[in-house]
């Protein structure tokens, strides 16, 4: 029963490192190239899956509402980045967690106002289930963890191999230099800004069926985001994932025992055990 | 020239102290105790200022300081017979300088923003602590208590009414701020502010830079912590709300509004903040954050400085 129990866990473990992954690597990008802390990428987060709704309520299908979370949420994170954050460009990287700060509470107050504090519901794409011991699984949750693992290694194959993404990481290395190669730096910014807020927005759809959605999700997963930012090490896509998986086994497995609202003291655990002892990041090699 | 600046200082202190104690004469009795919060948030924001203005880090974790100084001082006035108010302020004090060695061991091995995520998430580890274990603090309902007398054993003894209490917060809040600004001024702050302007060339000075940090976490706690008594004085009730993130970013937000690094700004920040929610929230209702944080980016890029930036200079002398 007990090792059933634990094989359960595991699967739901990985299902949600997965979303965990997908948005947490959009904030360590952000914060990686551009020195920005993202407060407000739990509300990308949140929007998302709100215009999923809105699309999914005129449409009714899953896969566009998806493709026009992510469009519509990049594009704001564009607009938005071009508007509070460039003018904040070569300023203590500290005034950019008070201006991303305030964006979310504006973001976060808006969607409540525009939407009201009842929770939507995203339909699920398709509902098919199978037996894992005495519980019934639905597929979709396995899908969940397939896509956000395609998502993330798209975007690993477009950083490694696309034009614009050896931009991202020629940035990322050394702005000055890029920017004397003739690199338009500043629009890369906005682009990985965009491209963040986008992988941000396609998590809060695929998440959206599994919960309700409402204003304030965003936060809940904003604080694991940045649990695992820190633990996998600031800016490195790997450690991300990997600390995500990671922190989200060890959560399931700690709800086998206590509340789950209690299991985020878990991961805080491993976050005050890596700052003791690897301040860097557990999932990084160790820096010259 | 330094005498005058000192006179000055002084005249203007008193000045405002004296207005500030006339107030409640005058006002009505929602604005008498509209003033009185505004005084408490005012110490609050004034404690985190010790960190963002002097020492360079950006504390998202003020609530818990402020939280566990409530809940302190909720178990000081439910535990003894008759609640008294100094043993309520002593142990608030205690919880608040618990946590703020706890915080302050592990947060300050971190630099900028890393600094502010774990404060952050430091204090949400408490907030999830409170609001679970119900047995002790009641979860989410809080607790509820009476407020205790003003006395001082063989001297007197006396009920708190709104304006009493107006002015046992007001003496606080004001021998807080000059306590505050006598250690910005010593010795001790200007290592601090050296820290905030060249950490690696102050540690390579001699300075231990790691146990400066310690300290100025756990002074800044400890006022945090006597707000959290003195709200939890002036409101008769200690809520797991108080220990929330939001809490800790409206500090912040009253530091960056009123002016960082003047002390006297985060108290303007908190006035201003408070008075347009009160304004705000008569048409608004919930949504005044909106307008706030649309003000709040506008003063992060075009106003960095706060209300009171201008100040700053002549404030510090």
């Amino acid at each position: 029963m007990l090792l059933q129990q634990i094989l359960i866990q595991t699967l739901n473990g990985v299902v949600t490192g997965m979303i965990l992954a997908l948005v947490a690597s959009g904030l360590t990008l952000i914060f990686g190239i551009m020195d920005v802390v993202n407060f407000a990428h739990g509300e990308f987060f949140m929007l998302g899956a709100y215009v999923g709704v809105l699309t999914m309520a005129a449409t009714g299908n899953f896969w566009l509402a998806l493709m026009a979370a992510s469009l519509i949420v990049a594009l704001l994170g564009a607009v938005i980045y071009l508007v509070t954050l460039r003018p904040l460009l070569g300023r203590d990287p500290l005034n950019t967690i008070l201006a991303t700060f305030g964006i979310s509470l504006v973001l976060q107050n808006y969607a409540l106002w525009q939407f009201g504090p009842v929770a939507r519901k995203i339909a699920e794409p398709f509902t098919g289930q199978f037996t894992l011991f005495y519980l019934v699984y639905p597929w979709y949750r396995v899908l969940i963890a397939l896509l956000s693992a395609a998502i993330i290694g798209g975007f690993w194959l477009f950083l490694k191999y696309g034009k614009f993404g050896i931009w991202i990481r020629a940035t990322t290395q050394d702005r000055t230099m890029a920017e004397a190669m003739g690199i338009p730096v500043p629009w890369v910014l906005t682009g990985v800004f965009a491209i963040g807020s986008g992988m941000a927005a396609a998590s809060g759809v695929l998440f959206g069926p599994l919960v309700g959605v409402n204003h304030a999700m965003g936060l809940d997963w904003i604080l694991q985001a940045f649990i695992v930012v820190v633990v996998g090490g600031m800016g490195s896509l790997g450690g991300c994932i990997a600390a995500s998986i990671f922190i989200s086994l060890l959560e399931a497995y700690a709800t086998l025992w206590v509340s789950p609202s209690q299991s985020i003291i878990f991961a805080s655990v491993v976050l005050i055990l890596t700052l003791l002892f690897r301040p860097t990041g557990l999932f990084v090699p160790t820096p010259k | 020239m330094k005498d005058r600046a000192t006179l000055v200082f002084w005249c203007a202190f008193v000045a405002v102290v004296a207005l500030l104690a006339a107030a409640p004469l005058v006002l009505p009795e929602f604005w008498r105790r509209f003033l009185t919060e505004i005084l408490i948030w005012g110490l609050l924001a004034m404690s985190s200022d010790i960190l963002i203005g002097y020492t360079g880090l950006v504390s998202f974790g003020h609530s818990a300081f402020f939280g566990l100084g409530m809940y302190g001082a909720a178990a000081a006035l439910l535990l003894v017979a008759p609640p008294n108010l100094w043993f309520a302020i002593l142990l608030g004090l205690v919880a608040a300088a618990c946590v703020g060695a706890f915080v302050a061991y592990f947060a300050t091995r971190l630099r900028d923003i890393y600094f502010a995520i774990t404060t952050l998430i430091f204090s949400q580890i408490f907030y999830v602590i409170i609001f679970t274990w119900t047995d002790l603090t009641g979860g989410e309902n809080g607790l509820t208590f009476d407020r205790p007398r003003l006395a001082i054993p063989g001297l007197f003894s006396m009920r708190f009414t709104s304006t009493t209490l107006h002015w046992f917060v007001l003496a606080v809040v004001a021998v807080s701020y000059l306590v505050l600004r006598r250690i910005t001024q010593a010795p001790f702050g200007m290592v601090l502010q050296s820290i905030r302007e060249n950490e690696a060339r102050t540690r390579a000075i001699g300075y231990p830079v790691e146990r400066y940090k310690i300290v100025a976490v756990m002074i800044s706690g400890l006022f945090a912590g006597l707000a959290g008594v003195l709200y939890a004085v002036q409101n008769e009730f200690a809520a797991p709300d108080f220990v929330f993130f939001l809490v800790s970013g409206e500090v912040v937000i009253f530091n960056v509004i009123g002016g960082i690094g003047t002390l006297v700004g985060p108290i303007v920040g908190a006035a201003f903040y408070l008075l347009l929610r009160e304004g705000l929230s008569r048409f608004l209702t919930e949504y005044y954050l909106i307008p706030v944080g649309l003000i709040f980016i506008a003063m992060v890029i075009f106003m960095p400085q706060g209300l009171l930036g201008f100040l700053r200079r002549p404030l510090n002398r």
